[in-house]
């Protein structure tokens, strides 16, 4: 990784070790410009049928391991328990039975959101996540240490770890097939399989507006809520619902404010602590080192001044 | 050290003198048959084939980690722990260096020891917990988030391990017997202990700030912008504690290497150190409510975690607090040892809160370390206490050294 100068004032800053030049760079670096060329993915969880035709399709364009024959993924069992995602499934369908009878119940897929401002990528020590100017978001394993610390960030909860691996764990999520969507006309795996269309892939401008005219035009149909229109600051991926998203197991009491946001405040406090610290401390020494001369001045007149040791100056 | 240390000449003699504690080489192993040694031995032969599993089996095959908890004892114990118990190295080298309280030099060697012990033994607990701990410097050198806590937490670390050994090289430099290099070290220590001293306000506090990008993971009670400073006050407040309680432990341990400190002198150290303890901890207690106050949870205090989060703040904050006091009143040293360990174990406490007890409060299935887990925390320990005894019963950490006289 190549460093330019503004980057190396940057790391100068965030490390704490260049003073005040520093976290001004880091502190206060300008938020996210929200791109209206960002791609994007609707899911419309009225339409989806739980087939997890798209869990097969994921696997098979991540060739991750575990696949199965594509007829396997009509088991129905899995939807007994709540799954997550994990290493080897980037994106997982879960099924929330209706709370009346009669009802149908409701499949979610699952998978890595794509935030406009990743917490994941403002939680890595070695910046493995990029927001691309395609609008998904990039893990880059060459550099990750294994900390962990975007898992803990993620609000969503959607980085897994290969904890399997002794000698080279990493982090997996969803790439929103980035190989394939920069090829002309590519679509992702999932999008490309869904037998009922309950995926949509396009800009994501567009894809807000679309949802937007699905729910005005059926308002009986979808609540009045898109996810991800706004949570975490927004996120590449949408969703809408016929039901209301908390009883769908999604997160609903995350905050529109950018997760950065959350630390940016403590960042910014850092140039501070730097240039204050040192002076009071400085001060705080001078003083008690003159103190100390005067009282010994007073005390002991004809005393040289090795009796109280001064630093560096205290070894015979 | 022995009485004709001075006249060590020939290698030989210095490595009786220096390694074996002026004994034969035979007699220094005889001695080393103690019941500590043998208990710690029992530890290590349970410990490093664990450690050697970890390295080769993988995370997978020696925690329990999941995707769900993807920090468990090792970051929750060694690391956030360690750094806490670990504070009491630069909260006696500013108040001696600093603030001038010179009376307390006899414990600064002892604290600033423990300290860099104390952050190397986290570097090591980590490197259990990193997926590839062999790429632990590539924040350094090779690729920069600098938009990351977590890279002002890893560069604050290395900086300040170094600074610490820094501030710990006028010991070793005795014990070579290194007269320049000593009087070069001893310059640095100033300067040396006001860069710690910043580098200590921003990582412990930096810790704290971990948690901020986890808002309804960790517990509402426990989840507050406060944190960071939530976590730098009770750091001090744990160093001001661990302090007392390595004074009672190496002071019973190392008896015979201990200079000619007065008990009563060392008594009335304590009772200052208690003084200190019981303000930090009543301003780390006011700091709790008003972090509460600021979330206004109040109704999550009926809650069981709201009772939980009451256990931790008046019994291992207020209570030590009170005990700190009331034995400064009485001027009894057995009651600020006490209110000490209380102390360690409420910081100890707060930390597991946040990062594992209260953590995905919410989630289905909750965290368990590993049994194999835990056998690597009380190997690591164990290493650094037998590093830590080591040390001192050779280098001039507890006594001053016979040619050199008083330090800093
Ligand atoms: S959903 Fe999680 S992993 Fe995906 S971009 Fe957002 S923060 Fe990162
Ligand atoms: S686990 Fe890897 S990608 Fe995640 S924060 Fe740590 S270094 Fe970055
Ligand atoms: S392929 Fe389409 S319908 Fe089938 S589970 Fe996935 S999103 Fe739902």
């Amino acid at each position: 990784m190549s460093v330019n100068r503004r980057d190396f004032l940057r790391i100068a800053g965030a490390a704490g070790v260049a003073g005040a030049t520093s976290t001004v760079a880091a502190g206060s670096a300008p938020a996210t410009r929200v791109s209206d060329d960002w791609m994007g993915m609707l899911t419309d969880l009225t339409l989806c049928v739980g087939c997890r035709k798209c869990e097969w399709a994921c696997k098979d364009a991540n060739q991750l391991p575990g696949q199965q024959p594509i007829d396997a993924y009509d088991d129905k069992s899995v939807f007994e328990r709540r799954r997550r995602t994990d290493a080897i499934n980037l994106t997982v369908v879960n099924r929330y039975d209706p709370a009346a009878p009669g009802e149908q119940p409701v499949y979610v897929k699952t998978q890595c959101m794509h935030c406009f401002e990743p917490a994941c990528a403002s939680a890595c020590l070695v910046a493995a996540f990029r927001k691309t100017s395609e609008g998904p978001v990039l893990y880059n394993e060459n550099v990750c240490i294994g900390c962990r610390y975007c898992m803990v960030a993620c609000p969503f909860e959607m980085p897994a770890y290969t904890y399997d691996d002794p000698f080279s764990p990493a982090v997996r999520k969803c790439t929103m097939c980035f190989d394939r969507i920069t090829k002309e006309g590519g679509v992702p795996a999932c999008a490309a399989t869904c037998p009922v269309e309950a995926i949509t892939f396009g800009k994501r401008s567009e894809l807000l507006a679309l949802a937007r005219d699905k729910i005005a035009a059926e308002p009986d149909k979808y609540v009045n809520h898109i996810y991800g229109e706004h949570e975490a600051g927004g996120t590449c991926w949408l969703y809408i619902a016929g039901k209301p998203f908390d009883e769908l197991g999604f997160r609903t009491d995350i905050a529109a404010t950018p997760y950065p946001e959350l630390t940016r405040g403590f960042l910014s406090a850092v140039p501070l602590v730097l240039t204050l610290w040192p002076a009071l401390l400085m001060g705080a020494y001078a003083f008690t080192q003159r103190r100390d001369e005067l009282a010994r001045a007073e005390a002991e007149p004809g005393e040289n001044a090795a009796t109280e040791p001064q630093p560096g100056d205290h070894d015979e | 050290m022995s009485e004709h240390a001075g006249h060590a000449a020939t290698p030989r003699d210095w490595a009786r003198d220096a390694l074996f504690l002026g004994q034969s080489f035979g007699a220094y192993l005889k001695g080393l048959v103690t019941p500590f040694n043998l208990i710690a031995a029992a530890i290590l032969c349970v410990g490093v084939p664990v450690a050697i599993e970890r390295f080769t089996e993988g995370l997978a095959a020696t925690t329990n980690l999941s995707d769900d908890s993807p920090w468990g004892l090792w970051i929750g114990f060694d690391v956030l722990c360690g750094v806490a118990l670990a504070a009491g190295g630069f909260v006696l080298a500013s108040a001696v260096h600093l603030f001038g309280l010179r009376d307390y030099r006899p414990l600064v060697r002892p604290a600033i020891l423990t300290g860099f012990l104390g952050y190397f033994f986290v570097v090591v607990g980590l490197c259990f917990d990193l997926g590839r701990p062999w790429r632990l410097p590539y924040p350094m050198f090779v690729s920069y988030g600098v938009t990351s806590v977590m890279f002002l937490v890893g560069w604050h670390v290395a900086l300040y391990l170094t600074v610490q050994f820094l501030e710990f090289c006028p010991a070793v430099f005795e014990w070579l017997r290194w007269r320049t290099l000593r009087k070069w070290a001893a310059w640095l220590t100033i300067g040396a202990t006001v860069f710690g001293v910043i580098l200590s306000t921003l990582h412990q506090s930096a810790l704290g700030a971990l948690f901020l990008l986890a808002p309804g993971k960790v517990h509402p009670l426990w989840y507050t912008p406060y944190i960071p400073v939530l976590f730098f006050t009770s750091a001090v407040a744990a160093g001001i504690s661990m302090v007392i309680f390595e004074s009672m432990l190496s002071h019973r341990i190392f008896a015979s290497r201990l200079g000619n400190h007065d008990p009563a002198d060392m008594n009335r150290l304590i009772l200052g150190l208690g003084k200190a303890g019981a303000v930090v901890l009543l301003t780390y207690f006011g700091l709790k409510w008003l972090a509460l106050a600021h979330g206004q949870h109040w109704d999550l205090l009926t809650t069981p975690y709201g009772w939980w989060w009451l256990t931790e703040v008046f019994g291992f904050v207020l209570l030590p607090c009170l005990l700190y006091a009331m034995a400064v009143r009485n001027r009894r040293v057995g009651l600020v040892r006490a209110a000490g360990v209380l102390t360690v174990l409420g910081i100890v406490l707060n930390r597991l809160n946040v990062s594992l007890i209260t953590y995905r409060w919410n989630a289905p299935e909750r965290y368990f370390p590993n049994w194999r887990e835990f056998v690597i925390t009380i190997t690591i320990v164990t290493v650094g206490l037998l590093t830590f005894r080591w040390i001192v019963n050779r280098m001039p950490v507890l006594h001053d050294h016979p040619e050199f006289g008083p330090a800093h």
